[in-house]
């Protein structure tokens, strides 16, 4: 069963193609990881799949509403997927567990000490539960992408995106954050992460989606692309990020 | 700072006990110079009311005239430039003189001293607010906003909880300047006859022929009255961060 399908998505910003038809299907409990280049269009991809881009034609359908601009479309689908963004976007003047319990308030409209329970579940899970009354800007990146993450599931969504999670952290907390994301991964929430982490997408993915140019230019199980990619651009790819 | 306005206002008063200057209008230690003093003073109550009446009003309609300005459709948008640009054009002298004497004439409607000059000062002031939190909102990234629709806060609720709180913190001394600028145009409500500080002032004035001394007690109740409030703002200011560090 497709959680996510979409079919001929196209994207445009001014007269840039962000996203040139593109079509992919997710599996409920399914763990994507797409790379590319930057400006290839796989921020743009997932970005959409939660409203957060309109495409311009096309099809999204998620967990069985199709998006459209109907902002009840949006709501429904924003429900069911979480976002983890790489500037963590945090809300900076409100505590940890503020931060979490928010969501769970005022849009699922549980009482404050049901809110606040589940909020120490989530932080218990991405081990920072002892940070909880602290402001994001007194944690380190990777304290605040843990605590984004732990925001995220607190709504208690099907899907899970991630935008270039550790792409702002410092080499040493970014093991802390793969860390916890591939223990979600084994919890068996789909998940769809867009990375340069080729270690991390070789543990943890079912399936790897390379971009180029707005297109999905190549797709299979990771053991099978990185061991022999098909396409030159996806080859050339490999070899640039496995090299430095 | 605080020391160098004490030796100035002291200096002055000085400088008043000799030569032409006749303090004794406002001596405390008569009973005459006592009962002006205290006659002047009392005006400080409608100045402090109707600045801060006014100013509530005025936040609260600048507010709902920002939002409208931050919409992506371009009619709200007009809608926002067009009561920024007409009301902020208009001098407030003219604006409370309009609502004093011409609202009645063209709406039926006649206010009361006090509320045209509340009604004149917040429609003028309400201008200005809606620009300081246009600025204010939109100083907030875009990132605040996506992760706000990611986890399904609707529009009232992003702006309740999540970008207000953080607009307001940043506009707090633009706001703080407001009340001061408030505090001072109040004196222009005098003209319609209100009794605050400027109006007790000149009607002490007329009957004392004492203006030099008058007037200088005058701009002393007004420096004092805005001390107080730039104190009190730099205190709230201070205990905001400090609830956030």
């Amino acid at each position: 069963m497709n959680i996510i399908s979409m079919c001929n998505v196209s994207k445009f910003f001014e007269d840039f193609r962000a996203l040139n038809s593109v079509s992919l299907d997710v599996a409920l409990g399914e763990r994507v990881v797409i790379c590319g280049p930057s400006g290839s269009g796989k921020s743009t991809l997932i970005r959409c799949i939660n409203g957060l881009e309109a495409h311009e034609s096309g099809e999204i359908v998620v967990d069985g509403t199709t998006l459209t601009a109907d902002l009840a479309d949006l709501e429904k689908v924003r429900g069911t997927v979480g976002m983890v963004f790489q500037q963590f976007n945090l809300f900076p003047h409100l505590t940890v567990l503020d931060n979490l319990c928010l969501g769970p308030r005022r849009v699922l409209g549980l009482t404050q000490a049901a809110a606040r329970e589940r909020a120490m579940t989530y932080l218990d899970r991405v081990q920072i539960s002892e940070q909880a009354d602290k402001f994001p800007r007194q944690l380190s990146g990777g304290q605040q992408q843990r605590v984004a993450i732990a925001r995220s599931l607190c709504m208690e969504p099907r899907i899970l995106l991630f935008d270039e999670p550790t792409s702002a952290l410092d080499p040493e907390m970014i093991a802390e954050v793969l860390e916890v994301m591939t223990e979600l991964a084994s919890s068996g929430i789909t998940m769809i992460v867009v990375t340069h982490e080729m270690g991390f997408a070789r543990r943890v993915a079912d399936r790897m989606v390379f971009m180029d140019k707005g297109e999905i230019v190549e797709v299979g199980a990771p053991e099978d692309v990185f061991n022999m990619p098909k396409s030159k651009r996806f080859a050339q790819f490999i070899k640039q990020i496995l090299n430095h | 700072m605080k020391k160098f306005l004490i030796l100035i206002t002291i200096l002055l008063l000085l400088s008043g006990c000799s030569g032409s200057w006749g303090w004794y209008v406002v001596n405390p230690t008569t009973s005459s110079g006592w009962i002006n003093l205290k006659f002047m003073a009392f005006g400080a109550y409608y100045t402090i009311l109707i600045s801060v009446t006014a100013i509530l009003i005025s936040v609260v309609v600048g507010l709902l005239v920002a939002l409208p300005g931050l919409s992506e459709k371009r009619s709200w948008r007009m809608f926002n430039r067009t009561y920024v640009e007409i009301v902020r054009s208009v001098p407030i002298l003219v604006l409370i003189l309009w609502v004093y004497y011409g609202l009645p004439t063209v709406s039926g409607i006649t206010l009361s001293v006090f509320w045209a000059g509340v009604l004149a000062l917040a429609l003028s002031d309400s201008a200005f607010q809606a620009e300081i939190f246009r600025a204010g909102i939109q100083s907030i990234g875009r990132g605040q906003y996506e992760a706000a629709q990611s986890i399904s806060l609707n529009y009232k609720d992003t702006m309740r909880y999540i970008i207000l709180p953080q607009a307001i913190r940043r506009i707090l001394p633009a706001l703080g300047n407001q009340l001061v600028y408030m505090l001072k145009m109040s004196s222009l409500v005098s003209v319609i006859g209100l009794q605050e500080l400027t109006r007790k002032a000149n009607e002490l004035v007329v009957s004392e022929y004492r203006p030099l001394e008058i007037y200088t007690i005058l701009v002393l109740e007004y420096l004092v009255l805005i001390l107080i409030v730039s104190a009190g703002v730099r205190w709230f200011e201070r205990r905001l961060k400090a609830s956030d560090t």
